[in-house]
C-alpha cells in the first residue's frame, strides 16, 4: 500500500480527524496529570473517581442535564466521601476508596438498567468512543484541558515540591493541603474530560501508563512530564490508525499501544531494562 | 499539677545562655499533642534560644518527631501555647527549614540533586516566579558547603544514604532559614558524613541560627551538640548536653533500659531493642557512651 495513502486515507473522514485531535489532547492532558498520579501513588483514586462519574452521568441523562455536569458532580462527591470515610471511619485509605468506588459504580449500573431503551451514549462513556466526538465536545475538551494545563504550568514549582516532600514543603510555608485539593480537583476535571474519549474503565491507563514508562527512562521531573506527553500523543495516533485499519475499539487500541510501549521500555530501557541489568551483572561478574 | 511542674528537671544554665535566651526562637508552654486520640507529648514546656544547637533525645515513640512537627506548624497541639520566631507555628514558613526522616522520602522520585536543593528557595520565590541568578548562586554555595557540588545533575536516588542527607542539608541551607528542624539528620550515615554535617550545623548555630535535631545517637549528642532535651512523652530534662546526658536522667528517659556496666570508664549502654516498633526488627542496635 502507498505509504502516503496509508497516512492520509483515514483523515478523509471527519470523525477520524476529530477523533485524532481529541485522542491526542486527552492523551497529553492525562499524561501531565498522570505524572502526579504516579508520583503520589494516586492510581487507585484516579480509577475510583472515574468509576464514580457513572451514576452522575446516568442521573444527568435521566434528568436531561449536560452529562459532563453530572459526571463532575459525582466525581467531586465521591472524592469528598473518600476523605470523610477514611478520616472518620478508622479505615485504611485504600479500603475506603474500594468501598465507595464499587458502591457508586454499582449505583450507576443499577440506575442504568432501569432505563428502558438501549442507551448508546452512556455505553460510550463506559468503554469510550473517541470516534463519536462532536466538534462541540472537542472544543470543550480543548478549553478545559488548556485550563488544567495552565494551572499546572503556573504552579509547577509548588506542585513539584509538595509532591516530592510534603512535610518539607509545608514547613517552608507552602499551602500543601490546598495544593493537594487543587490537584485532586484538576484530576477530577481531567477524568471527566477524558472519559468520553477512552471510557471510564480505561482512563486510569491513560493516567498511569505513559508517566510510568517515562519514569523508567528519565530522571528529571520536567522531562518525565514532557516524555509522558509525547508517548501519550504517539500512542493516540498509532492507536487510532490501528483501530481504523484493524477494526479495533478505539479507546482499547490506544491503551494497548501505551501498554506495549511500557513493556518494551521495561524490557529494553536504559535505566531499569532487564537487558541493561543483565549486562551490568555480566560486567560485575567479569 | 504539681507533677507537671516537677516533670522538667532544670539543669543549671550558665549565665551566658540565659542571657542569650532573651527572646527564644522556640517556646513551648505546657504543650500537649498527638495523633487522633493518642497523646505523644504531654505538658511540655521548653525554650530554645537563637544560636542553640539542641539534640532532642528519647526512645522511639517519645514524641521527638511530634515536637519537630509542632514547631514546623505541621501539627496542632491539643493544649498549650507554642511560639516560633515570635509568632504562631506555621506563620514563619520561609524562615524554617525542615528535614524529614530518610524513610519519609520517595528516593525513586525523578529529581536531580540540583533540583532538590533549589526547592529550598521555592518558598522565598513565591508563586509563579522562576529561580534567578541569586537562587542559583545560593544553591551552588549550599552544595559546596556540604561537599556535593559534583553531584548536581545526578538523580537523588542514585546517591548513598550519607550523600542524600548532605543534599537535604544543602536544601535547608539554600533557604537561608533562621530555624533548622532536622528529623534524625545523622541516622544511618557514616562517621565522616556525620562529622561534616555537624560542622555545618555548628557553624550555622554560631552564626545565630537555631538548630533543633532529633537523634538516637547519644555519642554524637554528647560530643557535638551544645544542648540536649530528653523526651519520653514528657520533657525529662533540658540543658547543656554534657550535664543532661547523665546516667540517672537517661535511665528515666529510657524507662530503666539503660545498663550501666561497671568498669574504669563506667560505660553506659542503652538498649533500644525493647521498644515495640511498627516494623519488627527495625531498631536492633545498641548505643554506647563512654562516661
Amino acid at each position: 500500500m502507498d505509504p502516503v495513502a496509508f497516512i492520509t486515507g483515514p483523515m478523509a473522514y471527519g470523525f477520524m480527524q476529530r477523533g485524532l485531535v481529541a485522542a491526542v489532547l486527552v492523551g497529553i492532558l492525562c499524561a501531565v496529570m498522570g505524572t502526579f498520579v504516579v508520583l503520589k501513588g494516586l492510581a487507585f483514586i484516579g480509577d475510583a473517581v472515574s468509576h464514580a462519574t457513572f451514576p452522575g452521568l446516568v442521573i444527568a441523562y435521566m434528568l436531561g442535564l449536560p452529562l459532563y455536569l453530572g459526571g463532575a458532580i459525582a466525581a467531586v462527591a465521591v472524592s469528598l466521601a473518600i476523605g470523610v470515610v477514611s478520616r472518620r471511619g478508622r479505615l485504611r485509605f485504600d479500603t475506603a476508596v474500594g468501598i465507595l468506588f464499587a458502591g457508586s459504580f454499582a449505583f450507576g449500573i443499577a440506575l442504568f438498567s432501569t432505563i428502558k431503551n438501549y442507551v448508546a451514549d452512556l455505553l460510550g462513556y463506559l468503554l469510550g468512543n473517541v470516534l463519536g466526538i462532536s466538534l462541540g465536545d472537542l472544543v470543550q475538551i480543548a478549553i478545559l484541558g488548556a485550563i488544567v494545563l495552565a494551572v499546572v504550568l503556573v504552579l509547577r514549582k509548588e506542585l513539584l515540591f509538595s509532591t516530592f516532600d510534603p512535610l518539607g514543603a509545608a514547613a517552608s510555608g507552602l499551602p500543601v493541603a490546598g495544593l493537594e485539593y487543587l490537584l485532586l480537583a484538576l484530576l477530577g476535571v481531567t477524568i471527566v474530560v477524558s472519559i468520553q474519549a477512552v471510557g471510564i474503565i480505561m482512563v486510569v491507563a491513560m493516567l498511569v501508563t505513559p508517566p510510568a514508562t517515562a519514569q523508567l527512562i528519565v530522571v528529571r521531573f520536567g522531562r518525565m512530564v514532557a516524555l509522558a506527553a509525547l508517548l501519550a500523543a504517539i500512542s493516540a495516533v498509532v492507536g487510532l490508525y490501528a483501530s481504523f485499519y484493524l477494526n479495533l475499539a478505539s479507546g482499547a487500541s490506544i491503551v494497548l499501544v501505551e501498554t506495549i510501549l511500557f513493556v518494551i521500555v521495561l524490557l529494553l530501557g536504559p535505566r531499569t531494562g532487564l537487558l541493561a541489568r543483565a549486562s551490568r551483572r555480566a560486567e560485575v561478574a567479569a | 499539677m504539681n507533677e507537671a511542674a516537677t516533670a522538667r528537671t532544670t539543669v543549671g544554665l550558665p549565665a551566658r545562655e540565659i542571657e542569650r535566651a532573651d527572646r527564644p526562637s522556640v517556646s513551648f508552654d505546657r504543650v500537649s499533642a498527638g495523633y487522633d486520640s493518642r497523646i505523644a507529648l504531654s505538658e511540655v514546656s521548653l525554650d530554645v534560644g537563637p544560636g542553640s544547637l539542641l539534640a532532642v533525645i528519647g526512645p522511639n515513640g517519645a514524641g521527638k518527631s511530634t515536637l519537630l512537627k509542632l514547631v514546623a506548624g505541621l501539627l496542632r497541639p491539643f493544649a498549650g501555647r507554642i511560639t516560633v520566631l515570635g509568632g504562631a507555628p506555621g506563620s514563619a514558613g520561609r524562615a524554617i527549614a525542615y528535614l524529614p526522616q530518610a524513610e519519609a522520602v520517595d528516593w525513586e522520585f525523578p529529581v536531580t540533586v540540583g533540583e532538590v536543593v533549589m526547592m529550598g528557595r521555592y518558598a522565598r520565590l513565591g508563586f509563579g516566579r522562576e529561580p534567578g541568578p541569586v537562587d542559583r548562586e545560593r544553591v551552588r554555595a549550599a552544595l559546596d558547603a556540604v561537599g556535593m557540588s559534583d553531584a548536581v545533575g545526578r538523580q537523588i536516588g542514585a546517591l548513598s544514604g550519607g550523600q542524600r542527607r548532605r543534599v537535604f542539608l544543602a536544601r535547608a541551607l539554600a533557604g537561608d532559614p533562621e530555624l533548622y528542624l532536622l528529623d534524625e539528620p545523622v541516622t544511618g550515615v557514616d562517621a565522616r558524613t556525620q562529622e561534616d554535617l555537624m560542622d555545618v550545623l555548628e557553624a550555622e548555630a554560631r552564626a545565630g541560627k537555631t538548630v533543633i535535631a532529633t537523634t538516637h545517637d547519644l555519642i554524637c549528642a554528647a560530643q557535638r551538640f551544645h544542648e540536649a532535651a530528653l523526651l519520653n512523652g514528657r520533657l525529662v530534662a533540658q540543658g547543656p548536653a554534657n550535664l543532661v546526658l547523665d546516667q540517672r536522667l537517661l535511665a528515666e528517659t529510657y524507662g530503666g533500659h539503660v545498663l550501666v556496666l561497671p568498669g574504669d570508664e563506667g560505660r553506659l549502654i542503652l538498649d533500644d531493642a525493647h521498644h515495640h516498633d511498627d516494623q519488627p526488627g527495625a531498631e536492633r542496635h545498641f548505643h554506647e557512651e563512654r562516661r
